[in-house]
Parts: structure tokens; C-alpha cells; sequence
């Protein structure tokens, strides 16, 4: 038989995805526990979420400086012990700050859990945040951020953020002044009110242990109680700046990073599969029309892609790059045609087929293990969302026609509305 | 525990097939033993551009990505000083897509002129955001050629400028093709939900047409040992000042190469680290330093690299760094931070374990190497470095005659400041 090199072999559709669910557990001081439970290897992951305190002005740093700096001294083990101990047993331990939440993530052997659990105990409940330490963490924070503020795109992200988000803690972009408001004595107050078992949920993924369970439950539940003062992760309102448009010129620039887009609907909202469809075709995959014209025939840049971030109080859909300098209004025109052929052209129904089998076998693709199953979950339960979102979210991708997508264009894209960010030279 | 099974067909294409049912997903990993070292010296960044090119159409099929994509398939590749790696992560029972694919660019590519163009401007593109546009973004096309002198290791992957980037020409791509792209220089790994039985069908049918093309045999030049202290101080509008050390070292293969990871380990993984805590922490010498090792297969590096803070001088900041190495070469190191490096090398292996496509990338590496069953057999090679070995090695590599040192000097010019101020609203 004469092989056919020319024609596609056979292809089947992605028509199932099966999400493993958790289980779980409340304790009696109110902390949840997810739990699952899959794989053969000894060993787990278990992150303790946090919901970020209400954000402050006068002082920004607040949630970010002691989540990074829990690990940094307690009662009565040193930031070195804390470290050694950790690395002993051939466990890694991250803190992790988000918008919304904060973070700390403990990877352990099942073997080593006795030595290892204890550690995250003392840094969620005797953290005492040592004068000292505090003063290395400033001094090198300050030092990096010199670094970070010489490198466009991040001064283009900072700048789309203040101007979506304004004085929030999604739009705050600090410098170097700002931790002069940073004090150990306010630190001690937030980590009080912020890092306790009502305000906490345990996910925990791996193979599990019964034993294990029984440990969580004593040291994070019996062992855990709750301050006088519950925690206030209420936040202010939002207030988009009324100016759109942000040029941060750097003469010597060979590239400029160009960060634009908009407010958006987030996760909760039933239109956002719609709108994450709509971003595939946009720039969400390498295949998408940003990608096949700014890159593949102009070659303008080495990358571009839009997103949609969606987080507690807000949403938005941007696109990033950085491109030749020379060419920054160029590929900022290809970027407006672009949104509005999405808006007066059907969307060819092979390119949409394609942009469907793509999301179905990429979240397939996402399920690589069981900590990303732990991660879908995730993402639901900071959104306040159950597993029908993904139910509807395979639904709607396999349903939506070009129909449905040029109304959503319309109903949702408006580049006129854009705040635009150019660093570099425009 | 990784279980794979392999076989050879008549062209001499390599096949290692995984079976990992725990996963409804596929991956298919393809190495081709060429990298930026059989570049020639007037064409460099070659290796890199073609792995673009890759991308622009086969014989048959015009476009690579957009059936990937159509189901449900995604794919990415990377180059380095030795190897170009091709990969594909795709629904298991759309895995003879991935096998159509592959094959026609293993095959013949359709070398269009457009492609080229494009992609030549892609990496023009690609040169300036990660090497040129980036604070520090050079140091490896700075630091190469001090370390080597003759191998071609004196080049990064990027090429040594942008000027043979542009100066590519079709006939070149077709050259390089032939030379590095057939069944006989590429390894294969096929894993996740898939069979024996079915990988070997497929291969015969795809790849087993394939000519076995010629056999590259590589001779490169190798890099004399180095025997007199090299040294070059550049200024440059970085925020601030950065130390760079690097020793040559012996390549991948050699067995000391397992006591050199474990002796980076020691100096810097992690917050128990020795680096991190003598000379961040302790004495405050600098806001970050880190060592690591090049793991490439001829002459590889160990880098030292640390930004001082801004009250230590240059000279006070490579003492330190000197400081610590004669620690290594005249104290035993302890038995219990021995363990500590080990203890964290095994447990990394294991979580490494959890991603399919690591272990497919894992595995076709270590084929080239020498056999893909080493993958099973690394722990036992850090497990038996002894406090000797790392004794004897710290001497053999950290002399000053075999040191690389290059330093950036930040020029505090206006333009260096830019990023600091509020970008303004025009």
C-alpha cells in the first residue's frame, strides 16, 4: 500500500475530559481540606491558600513582605535552620504571592512528612519576622527592582496595571521609597489577623497516606485555633484611570515592549468560555491570528499573545509583545486591524474547528498528573466556582459558532477603549 | 523507576517507547545530534535558525502546526550547544498525526524562500529581546568566548551576531539539512498512553521509508586545558554592578561530573546553601549570588555569578566568592550537608518523575549520550560522591588559572535612570 504523505492520517475528537474531584474535609476552627488522592509515587504536594488582606496605600508592601518573609525566622527556629531542615529531608518549600491570595507549598516525601509538616506549623503560627532579616529582604528587594524596572516589558506590565487598577492591590507598582513604609510591628499585626485556619484551605495532592490525613488534621485543626479578630480580605474599589494612553520612552530601546487591552468579565461570569474561545482565536495559541501576522508574516517580533486574566474582582483581556523598535506603530496597526476583523468577519469555520480540537486537547493536555488536577480545582475555588464550570466551558467550546463569536467581538472588543502601554520607542 | 523499551529500524532511526497509562495524552520527542558546536565559525546561530525553519512546511505538507493543532496536539523545540529537540504532547489516540508530521520533515522540508525571510527576521527579533534589550543580556556572548578559545562552545546558540543571522541563504539551509537531518542522527521517543506494538507499526510505516541518509561524523576541535587567569571588565547601562567567575570543567560523560553538580549544590541550591548564607545573609556581600555548571557534553563551565550590593566593591566581592572555594578545597564537607545535597538530588529525581514529557526529554538525552537506561541510574552516582571527591575536585577546578572572570561595571548614566521614574501619560 502506497503511503499517503500528502493527507492527514485519521483523527478522532476529544468528546470526554474526566476531572478527579476532591474530597473534602472541614476542621473544627474552619480551615477546608481538599484532598486527592492518585499516583503510585511516595509522595505530596499540599499548598496552604490564603486570602489576601484588604490592601492599604500608606502601606502596600504589607501582603506581599510577609508571605515572602514567613520563612524567615520563628520563636524558635532561625531562617537557616528553617532552610536546612527543609532541604534535609529533600522537600522544597515555595511562598507564593498572588492578587488574591498567598501562598506556601510544601513538595515532601511521604516518609519525611513527621519532619517536614512541623516547619510549615511554626512559620504559619510563630513567624516573628527578625529585624534583621527585614532589613536584608528590603535592601536586596530594592536592588532587583533596579533590575526589573531596566527591562520594558515589565515596566509596560506595571503601567497597564496601575492604569486598569489604580490604587488597588492589583494595580500597585511600587519603588524603591516604598518599603520605607515597610515596619516589622505592622508586619506581626497582618500576619496575625491574616494567617489563621478560618482564612486557610489546605489542598493537598498525591498519593495520600491515612496517616497523613491524621497528622493534617491535628497539627492544622486540634493544634490551629483562631484569633479574637477575623480576617478583613474585603478590598476597595476599583477605579480605572480615565487616561488610555502610556508612553514610557527609552532612546536607546531596539525593542519596544506594547502592552494594551481592556476590563473584562471574569470566571464567574457565563459569558467567559465565549470570551477564552474568542482570545484563542485572537492571540492564545501559536497558530492565533496575533502570532500568524506579527510574527510569521511580518517576523516583527519573536512573540505576541493576548490573555485573559481573570481574578477575584476583576478581569481583563490584554495583548503583550516586544517588537523592533522601528516597526512599534506598524505592529500596533496590525494589532487594531486585527480586533476589528473580529468584529466584522465570521470567523472561517476550519480556523474555528481548529481553535476548538486545539482548547479541548490542551485542557486535556493540562492534565498531566495529579497536582494539575489539583490546580483546576483550584482555579475554581478562588473564582467561587463548582465543577459545572468545566462542564460548561467543554460545552460551550464544542458548541459556539462564528455566529455566537462576531456578537461576543462586538459586545466585548472595542479598541478605541484600550489602555495602551509602549515602552521603548514609539 | 522509568520502563522503556527500544529498537532500531534499517535506516538507523533510534526508537525508545515509554508506556505511561496514567495519562490519556501522548508525547512524542525527537532529538537531532546537532547543535550550535558544528556550527561553522562564519555561520553561527545556524543550528537555532533552522530549528525555525522546521516549522515552515515539509515536503508534503505545507503547514506543520495547523494540523497539530486541528487535533487537539501541541509542540514546541528548543536548541543547545549540542542538541536540537523537537516535541510534541497530543490526545493518545491521535498520536498518528504526530508520527505523519515528523516523518515528512525528517523527510524533506518544502525550503521556501518566504519562510526564511520571515524566520530570519523572527531570530533578528528573538537576539534582541533575550540578548541585546536585557539588562545583562550579553554576559554569555561575553563570557563564551573568554572561557573557550578554540571549541565551538566560544559561541552562544543565538549566534555570535546578528550578522550571520541575516546573511542565511537558502542554499545553506538545504546543506545543513542534509548533513544533520536523517533517520541516522535523530533519537525518538514515543511515550505516555501508547503501546510497543503500535509505536513499532507506526514507525516502520512513517519513518521506515526514510532514506538513512549520511552518517555525520563530528570532529571537533576540543578545548585545551587552561592554564593562565583570563579577565575583561566591561561598562554597560545596567542598574548595577555584576561579578561573573567561570572554571572550565569536565564535560557531561566524565564521572566528575556528578561530584560538580552536588559541589553546586552545595554552594548555592537553596536557601541553606553556602553562597546564600555566608554571603547574602551573614556578611552582606551581595543581593543574589548563585553557582551552577553547564552540563554540555564536550568542556562544560562552573559559573559563579553575584550582583554586590552597592556599598562592596568589586574587589571585596570576588574575595568572597574566592573566599568560599577555599573552604571547599581545605575542609572536608560535613557529613550531614553531604547528605543534605543528596538527600535533595534523589528526591528531585523522583518528583521529576511526574511529568511525562521530562521523562520522554530525559530519555532520548540520555540515549545520545550513551544508553537511556542511565536514567535509572543516576541517584546511585550522586548517592557514592564522597567528601574527598568534592575535595579533590574543588581543587582541581578552582584555580585562579583556570578562571574566566568577566565584570560589568554599571554606568549610571541618565538613560540608566529612565525606568525609575513614572512614565508619563501623553
Amino acid at each position: 500500500m502506497l503511503l499517503q504523505r500528502k493527507q492527514a492520517p485519521e483523527s478522532q475528537p476529544i468528546d470526554h475530559i474526566t476531572l478527579l474531584h476532591p474530597e473534602h474535609t472541614k476542621l473544627a476552627n474552619g480551615c477546608n481540606i481538599y484532598c486527592f488522592n492518585s499516583g503510585d509515587a511516595e509522595l505530596v504536594r499540599i499548598e496552604w491558600i490564603f486570602g489576601n488582606l484588604r490592601f492599604d496605600p500608606s502601606k502596600p508592601l504589607l501582603n506581599v513582605a510577609a508571605n515572602t518573609m514567613l520563612s524567615e525566622g520563628t520563636k524558635t527556629r532561625t531562617a537557616a535552620q528553617i532552610a536546612d531542615t527543609i532541604d534535609f529531608y529533600g522537600a522544597f518549600l515555595q511562598n507564593e504571592y498572588g492578587y488574591d491570595n498567598s501562598e506556601v507549598t510544601l513538595f515532601s516525601l511521604n516518609k519525611h512528612l513527621g519532619s517536614t509538616l512541623p516547619i510549615i506549623k511554626d512559620i504559619l503560627t510563630n513567624a516573628t519576622f527578625p529585624e534583621k532579616e527585614l532589613e536584608t529582604y528590603i535592601r536586596n528587594q530594592q536592588q532587583k527592582l533596579q533590575v526589573s524596572l531596566q527591562k520594558n516589558d515589565v515596566v509596560a506590565r506595571r503601567n497597564f496595571n496601575k492604569a486598569l487598577y489604580g490604587d488597588t492591590i492589583y494595580g500597585f507598582a511600587g519603588v524603591a521609597d516604598d518599603f520605607k513604609t515597610l515596619k516589622r510591628e505592622d508586619m506581626l499585626v497582618h500576619y496575625k489577623q491574616m494567617y489563621q485556619p478560618s482564612n486557610c484551605t489546605i489542598i493537598i495532592a498525591g498519593k495520600i497516606e491515612p496517616d497523613t490525613i491524621n497528622l493534617l488534621s491535628q497539627i492544622f485543626g486540634d493544634e490551629w485555633s483562631n484569633p479574637a479578630e477575623k480576617a478583613d480580605t474585603t478590598q476597595p474599589a476599583i477605579k480605572p484611570s480615565n487616561e488610555h494612553f502610556y508612553f514610557t520612552e527609552k532612546p536607546d530601546a531596539l525593542q519596544s515592549a506594547i502592552r494594551m487591552g481592556m476590563p473584562l468579565i471574569n470566571r464567574s461570569h457565563p459569558d467567559f468560555p465565549r470570551v477564552q474561545v474568542l482570545n484563542t482565536v485572537l492571540g492564545g495559541y501559536f497558530g492565533s491570528r496575533l502570532m500568524t501576522n506579527i510574527r510569521e508574516d511580518k517576523g516583527y517580533t519573536y512573540g505576541i499573545g493576548s490573555g485573559v486574566s481573570s481574578l477575584k474582582h476583576a478581569g481583563a483581556l490584554f495583548i503583550a509583545t516586544e517588537v523592533g523598535a522601528d516597526v512599534c506603530k506598524a505592529a500596533v496597526t496590525e494589532i487594531e486591524k486585527e480586533i476589528n476583523i473580529l468584529k466584522t468577519e465570521l470567523i472561517p469555520e476550519e480556523e474555528l474547528t481548529l481553535v476548538k480540537n486545539y482548547m479541548l486537547g490542551s485542557l486535556l493536555g493540562s492534565l498531566e498528573n495529579v497536582f494539575s488536577h489539583a490546580d483546576k480545582f483550584k482555579s475554581l475555588f478562588v473564582a467561587g466556582l463548582g465543577y459545572e464550570y468545566y462542564d460548561r466551558y467543554t460545552e460551550v467550546v464544542k458548541t459556539i459558532t462564528s455566529d455566537d463569536l462576531l456578537k461576543l467581538a462586538n459586545q466585548y472588543l472595542n479598541f478605541d477603549g484600550f489602555y495602551k502601554v509602549i515602552v521603548g520607542k514609539y | 523507576m522509568v520502563k522503556f523499551n527500544r529498537f532500531t529500524l534499517d535506516n538507523g532511526l533510534r526508537v525508545i517507547v515509554h508506556e505511561d497509562h496514567t495519562t490519556p495524552m501522548a508525547v512524542v520527542n525527537i532529538l537531532y545530534d546537532v547543535g550550535a558546536r558544528d556550527e561553522n565559525p562564519e555561520q553561527t546561530g545556524f543550528a537555532h535558525l533552522f530549528e525555525h525553519l522546521m516549522f515552515g512546511g515539509s515536503v508534503n505538507i505545507p503547514s506543520y502546526d495547523e494540523p497539530l493543532q486541528r487535533v487537539g496536539g501541541e509542540n514546541n523545540a528548543f536548541t543547545s550547544n549540542d542538541i536540537t529537540n523537537y516535541y510534541i504532547t497530543l490526545p493518545s489516540n491521535n498520536l498518528e498525526t504526530a508520527f505523519w508530521l515528523e516523518s515528512d520533515r525528517m523527510l524533506n522540508l518544502a525550503f521556501s524562500k518566504k519562510s526564511l525571510e520571515v524566520q530570519r527576521n523572527v531570530v533578528i527579533e528573538e537576539f534582541k529581546q533575550r540578548y541585546l534589550n536585557q539588562p545583562y543580556g550579553d554576559v554569555w556572548l561575553k563570557l563564551r568566548p573568554l572561557v573557550y578559545k578554540t571549541h565551538p562552545y566560544r559561541w552562544a546558540t543565538i549566534g555570535k551576531e546578528i550578522k550571520h543571522i541575516e546573511d542565511a541563504k537558502i542554499e545553506d539551509v538545504k546543506a545543513f539539512f542534509k548533513k544533520h537531518y536523517n533517520p541516522q542522527n535523530a533519537i525518538m521517543v514515543v511515550g505516555g498512553d501508547v503501546n510497543l506494538e503500535q509505536v513499532k507499526q507506526l514507525s516502520e510505516k512513517w519513518f521506515g521509508p526514510i532514506p538513512a541518509g549520511e552518517k555525520y561524523h563530528r570532529d571537533l576541535p576540543q578545548e585545551a586545558p587552561q592554564h593562565e587567569e583570563r579577565r575583561e571588565t566591561v561598562t554597560a547601562k545596567v542598574p548595577l554592578n555584576d561579578v561573573y567567575i567561570a572554571f572550565q570543567m569536565e564535560g557531561r560523560l566524565d564521572k566528575a561530573y556528578y561530584t560538580n553538580e552536588l559541589m553546586s549544590d552545595i554552594l548555592s541550591r537553596g536557601h541553606s546553601s553556602r553562597l546564600y548564607k555566608a554571603l547574602v545573609k551573614e556578611n552582606q556581600i551581595f543581593s543574589e549570588v548563585h553557582a551552577y555548571i553547564s552540563g554540555s557534553i564536550d568542556t562544560g563551565m562552573f559559573v559563579f555569578e553575584g550582583k554586590p550590593l552597592e556599598n562592596i566593591s568589586i574587589e571585596q566581592a570576588e574575595a568572597a566568592i574566592w573566599e568560599q572555594l577555599e573552604i571547599l578545597k581545605t575542609t572536608d564537607v560535613p557529613a550531614d550537608e553531604l547528605t543534605k545535597v543528596k538527600n535533595k538530588t534523589e528526591s528531585t529525581l523522583i518528583f521529576a518523575e511526574m511529568s511525562l514529557l521530562e521523562k520522554g526529554m530525559n530519555l532520548a538525552w540520555n540515549e545520545l549520550l550513551d544508553d537511556a537506561d542511565n536514567i535509572n541510574h543516576e541517584t546511585e552516582k550522586y548517592l557514592a560522591v564522597t567528601a574527598a571527591d568534592i575535595k579533590a575536585q574543588a581543587n582541581k577546578l578552582f584555580r585562579r588559572d583556570n578562571s574566566s572572570t568577566l565584570i560589568y561595571l554599571a554606568e549610571k548614566s541618565e538613560s540608566a535612570e529612565v525606568g525609575k521614574s513614572e512614565s508619563m501619560a501623553v
